[in-house]
Formats: structure tokens, C-alpha cells, sequence
């Protein structure tokens, strides 16, 4: 094996600190972000059929606020809890990733 | 009246229907970097071995004018040959007849020599090449798929089976690899997806390339779908050739004994591993320094390199080495090295190959990633295939066994035949750093001098329990031995275990944790 002496990191398990290298899936890995219950995110990619709701309207739990075309589907998404609308960050028609902030409640 | 004629008349069908696609379609096979399906199998087996069946068998589609087309053997070529005079049963598809693409008829070519490789307890291999289901022939490609995946379950740990992706290999395609033991890639020629860059673009809106998406290094390093990784053609070949040698042709035979020789490794084995449990080695070195002539095979070299497994002999016999890997991640255990080694653990199990672990890792990865992975499913893996395994087990803990991941090295609790410990072992519940935070919390809070008092009570600990001798004393390990030792006690145990019984409940299977 090649010497990769001068790439050691330091690693932290158990308070002990090893040198070691690291791999490209663990380098690529994500860091966690918690979920923020205020925004509306696509939890799989589509497109946007139809927005039922607008900036400033009130709208109780339960209520549709828009529809999403995802995986042959039309999937409704619904107000997870009475409040708000503060912004909406998609158009009709819109082609959108996964995980993009599609409204924002207060 | 003789036979003349109708021998001048085969010969002229066979040279006909071995032209495949023909001409123009394998000079274009070719400026790809590919071999022809025939030159594959050719650079596989012994010379002048290969045998083929279905050389004239006609594809059935009827609609879309697929009953004018004529597809040579189908697109695939099959049949049986040897590897060093032993028997062997193959299959390549061949790009060059409509793309390698799986109709009714080309799966049923396949089925067979996977029912004969089956009933005759040969190897089988599968060479992919193949633009994916014939979408002419509707259902019939699906039903084609669904039949080769069946045969492959039933002849898992039954016979080898090994698949070589030579060209693309995408959509259902897939999964017949997926279902065998060992997977060939080679870089640029190899491309595996389910969901090509085309559609992902589409619908996604993410650009990403084919290599990328699915070529032979991400399938080698992230995925973990292929086991062996080549630059060429012939080196794929060559490491099949080389993988073989190490393998029994079926569950009911060993792999071949090969003459003993001594390791080549001249260094001193203490030299490779450094005392500190902090800094780190490559552990395949140890393996060099108590395998025969030093030759150990590696399986997965680029996913998960925080283990390693893969084959080396002792003493004449295959052996599967699973050892942490203290060079990369400091030889946590985590999702991936977990499945990493279950499977081949499964492996070694399923044909008859003793198993050689060899220890040395601070625990399991820490991380919400690894926690939201699953790594309590994909780590119960490993304890499992340790358990069920009743092949010769044995372990040689070097440095650092700590905690859960102690007792899933296969330790003497999951059903090791013997264990070993170098003096440098450290078999204790944690590492003395996080116990020492745990064990004297109080006295570190209080004292005047916190890191000085925690520093103290680290060695403290470290001088009571981070040593083999607690572990020994309760008979959890069976000798403390010199390093120097290893193979010589690798040899006697394996040899003393050749005739393990270790008889289990009779079920119909278990349940472990997929």
C-alpha cells in the first residue's frame, strides 16, 4: 500500500481520537438538518398540478393546499396544522426536485 | 449417397449463425473497447473447452415486424466448457444481435444452462451485455427476467454463481447480478441502473452521466452492488480465473488444496502494527504475514474499506478473512461494513470455507446518518451470520475490541472455536477514554484540575482493563499469544477443526435481518 501518512485525519469515536484516512461515501455524507414543520417540502420530485391557496390566507389542519404529479400520481398535500400562508415558492406547472421548499406557513 | 452434403450444410449454418450481429455491428462492439460474447468466453475458459447449445434457436416475436428480423442464437450465447479441467457452465449476451436485448426465447437459453449448471453442482457464469428487455415482445422479456431471478435464488448457496457486467446492464437487467455471489466490473465498459440518466433528467432534473450514475467505481465504492473492479477486459478475466481457484465447485465439495508455502512477508509481524491503539496500519499485511505465500485475494476492495474480507490459504486451504481495517475510519464497524461482511461470512458458510477474523476496531460509527441508515438492522447482519455459521470460526483479536463491536467480531459468545489475543489486546466494555469519562465522572468534575484528574483516570483504567488478561481470566479467550505466533496457532486450530460438527435445529430457514 502507498503511504498516505501525510492524509491521516483525526476521528473521534468514544471520546478516544484515532488517525486514520476516510472514504468518499463517508466525505459525500450529508449532515443533518432537522425537519422544520413551517415548510411545506416535496417529499419526492413532480410537478405542480395545482395551488389551491395563496399568500396571507388562513387555513385550518386538513385543508388541501396544493397538488403534486410525482410518480404517476396525483398526490394532494394538506395544511398540517391551522395557520397562515407566508409565502408560496412554486408556479403551476413547475418541474421540481426533491426536497424543495414549495410553501412556507406561520 | 453421402453425408457430405448435410455436414458442408451445418457447417454453413453454424459459421452463419455464429456471425451474431454481424460484421458492422461488431466493429462497432469493438471501437467500444468490448470484446465479442464469443472472444469472452473464449479468454474465460480452457482453451478449445467451450461447447455451445442453441446456436440455431429463433426468437418467437410477431408483432411489430419482429417476424422478419433474424437474430442469431438469440442474442445470447451459452453453454458448457472447463477452468483448469474442471466443469463449468456459461452465458454471454451478445451486444451485437439487437442490442444483447432479453426476449422470450433468450431468457429460455439462459434458464436452461442455469438448470443444467444447477443439476450438474457447476459453477455458473453469466457475462452481461445487454440493452435491457426487448420491449417487442411485451410481457414475455419480463417473464424472461422473473425466471432467471427464481434460478439464480434456488441455486444461491448451491453452486458459484458469477456475473460479469461487461456493457450495459440496466433496468431489471439488474437484479440477476444482484442475486449472485460475485459481481465483475470493468471501468468505462460496465454501466448498472435501474433508472437511467435520461429519465432521471426528465423527471428529476438532475444531470449526472452514465459513469457516474452507474459505472464499475460506483458500483466498487458507493453502492457496493460489484465485488471486483477492473481497468480491462483481461484483467476481469484474470481475476475471475484468480477467484475460482479459491472456491469449491458446489456446497457439497471444499475448495482445492493447494501445495503449502510460507508467507513471503519478511518484515516481523509486531513491526506492522504500531502499540498505540490510536495510530494506524493496514491490516491486509497481517493477513500477508500468515497466509500462504502471502497471496491473499481481496473481495469489495474499494466499499466500505473500513473492513476487509476476501481469500487467502493456510496450510494448503481456502480460508475467508474478515478484518477491521484500523487505515480507513479507524475500523469502525457500520451499515456497510456490516453487510459487507455478513454476506461473505453467509458465503464462506454456504461452501464450506473456515473463517479467519482477525480484530481490531473502537466500536461502531457514530452519526446520525448511520443511526437513521439502520445501523442497528445492518449490524445485527454481521451478528447473525457469525452465529449461524458453523464453519471452523476463528479470531485473533490484535489490538482494540471494545464494546458491541467486541461481540460481533466474532467473538466466543457468538460461537467462535477458538480465540486468540495478542498482548496488545484491549478487550474491554469501551475504550478507556470514554469509560474513564462514565466510570469517574464525579472525581473529574470535582477535582481542582479536570483534565489533569481525567488524564489519570484514563490510565488508570487503561492499566486495569484495556489488556486481554480480564477477558482470559474468565476463559472469553483462549491463549494470549505472541504475535509471532499467529500463523502457527492459525494453523493448528483450523487444522485440529477440520471435522466441526455443530448441529442447529432444523428449520426451513431463518429470518435474518435483510
Amino acid at each position: 500500500m502507498e503511504d498516505n501518512s501525510s492524509n491521516y485525519q483525526v476521528f473521534v469515536v468514544n471520546s478516544a481520537r484515532y488517525l486514520t484516512l476516510t472514504t468518499t461515501k463517508y466525505d459525500r455524507r450529508k449532515k443533518y438538518i432537522p425537519n422544520d414543520p413551517k415548510e411545506i417540502r416535496s417529499i419526492i420530485p413532480g410537478s405542480v398540478i395545482d395551488i389551491f391557496v395563496t399568500p396571507g390566507q388562513k387555513i385550518k389542519a386538513g385543508e388541501v393546499l396544493m397538488t403534486l404529479d410525482a410518480m404517476k400520481m396525483y398526490t394532494k398535500i394538506e395544511m398540517p396544522f391551522d395557520g397562515v400562508i407566508k409565502s408560496i415558492n412554486i408556479q403551476k406547472g413547475d418541474r421540481i426536485p426533491k426536497n424543495t421548499v414549495m410553501i412556507t406557513i406561520e | 449417397m453421402s453425408f457430405k452434403r448435410n455436414i458442408l450444410d451445418l457447417r454453413k449454418r453454424k459459421k452463419e449463425a455464429q456471425q451474431g450481429g454481424g460484421e458492422k455491428a461488431i466493429e462497432k462492439q469493438v471501437a467500444m473497447g468490448k470484446k465479442t460474447a464469443r472472444e469472452r468466453i473464449k479468454a474465460i475458459l480452457d482453451e478449445n473447452s467451450f461447447h455451445e447449445y442453441d446456436l440455431f434457436v429463433e426468437h418467437t416475436g410477431r408483432d411489430f415486424d419482429m417476424e422478419k428480423k433474424v437474430l442469431h442464437g438469440d442474442g445470447v450465447i451459452i453453454g458448457t466448457g472447463t477452468m483448469y479441467n474442471q466443469p463449468v457452465a456459461i452465458y454471454a449476451q451478445d451486444f451485437t444481435v439487437a442490442g444483447g436485448s432479453l426476449g422470450l426465447m433468450h431468457a429460455r437459453k439462459i434458464t436452461k444452462i442455469m438448470d443444467h449448471a444447477l443439476k450438474m453442482r457447476v459453477p455458473l457464469i453469466g457475462i452481461n451485455d445487454s440493452g435491457g428487455a426487448r420491449i417487442q415482445e411485451g410481457v414475455n422479456s419480463l417473464a424472461g427476467y422473473g425466471e432467471i431471478f427464481y434460478r439464480n435464488t434456488i441455486a444461491s448457496g448451491v453452486i458459484p454463481q458469477i456475473s460479469v457486467i461487461l456493457g450495459p446492464c440496466a433496468g431489471g437487467a439488474v437484479y440477476s447480478p444482484a442475486l449472485t455471489d460475485f459481481v465483475f466490473v470493468v471501468e468505462n465498459i460496465s454501466k448498472m441502473f435501474i433508472t437511467g440518466p435520461g429519465v432521471i433528467k426528465s423527471v428529476l432534473g438532475e444531470e449526472i452521466s452514465m459513469e457516474e450514475l452507474g459505472g464499475a467505481m460506483v458500483h466498487s465504492e458507493i453502492t457496493g452492488n460489484a465485488h471486483f473492479f477492473a481497468k480491462s477486459e483481461d484483467e476481469c478475466f484474470a481475476q475471475i480465473k484468480k477467484l475460482i481457484t479459491f472456491i469449491p465447485w458446489n456446497n457439497a465439495q471444499k475448495a482445492l488444496k493447494f501445495p503449502i508455502q510460507e508467507p513471503l512477508i519478511k518484515k516481523s509481524i509486531e513491526e506492522i502494527v504500531p502499540v498505540d491503539p490510536h495510530n494506524p496500519y493496514d491490516i491486509r499485511d497481517i493477513i500477508k504475514a500468515v497466509t500462504d505465500g502471502s497471496d491473499f485475494f481481496e473481495i469489495m476492495e474499494y466499499f466500505a474499506r473500513n473492513i476487509v474480507i476476501g481469500f487467502g490459504r493456510i496450510q494448503g486451504n481456502t480460508i475467508g478473512f474478515v478484518a477491521n481495517q484500523p487505515m480507513y475510519l479507524a475500523g469502525v464497524l457500520d451499515c456497510d461494513s456490516s453487510d459487507k461482511a455478513a454476506r461473505f461470512i453467509r458465503y464462506c458458510n454456504a461452501f464450506n470455507i473456515p473463517i479467519v477474523t482477525l480484530e481490531d476496531m473502537p466500536g461502531y460509527l457514530p452519526g446520525v446518518d448511520q443511526e437513521h441508515a439502520g445501523v442497528i438492522r445492518h449490524g445485527a447482519k454481521l451478528l447473525y451470520a457469525y452465529s449461524e455459521a458453523t464453519v471452523p470460526k476463528v479470531t485473533v483479536i490484535i489490538r482494540k475490541a471494545y464494546g458491541g463491536g467486541y461481540i460481533a467480531m466474532n467473538s466466543r459468545h457468538l460461537g467462535a472455536d477458538f480465540v486468540f489475543a495478542w498482548p496488545t489486546a484491549e478487550i474491554a466494555v469501551m475504550g478507556p477514554e470514554g469509560a474513564a469519562n462514565i466510570v469517574f465522572k464525579k472525581e473529574i468534575d470535582e477535582a481542582e484540575n479536570p483534565a489533569e484528574m481525567r488524564k489519570q483516570k484514563i490510565q488508570e483504567y487503561k492499566d486495569k482493563f484495556a489488556n486481554p488478561f480480564v477477558a482470559a481470566s474468565k476463559g472469553y479467550i483462549d491463549e494470549v499469544i505472541e504475535p509471532s505466533e499467529t500463523r502457527a496457532r492459525l494453523i493448528h486450530s483450523l487444522e485440529v477443526s477440520g471435522s466441526k460438527v455443530d448441529q442447529r435445529p432444523a428449520k426451513k430457514h431463518g429470518i435474518p435481518p435483510f
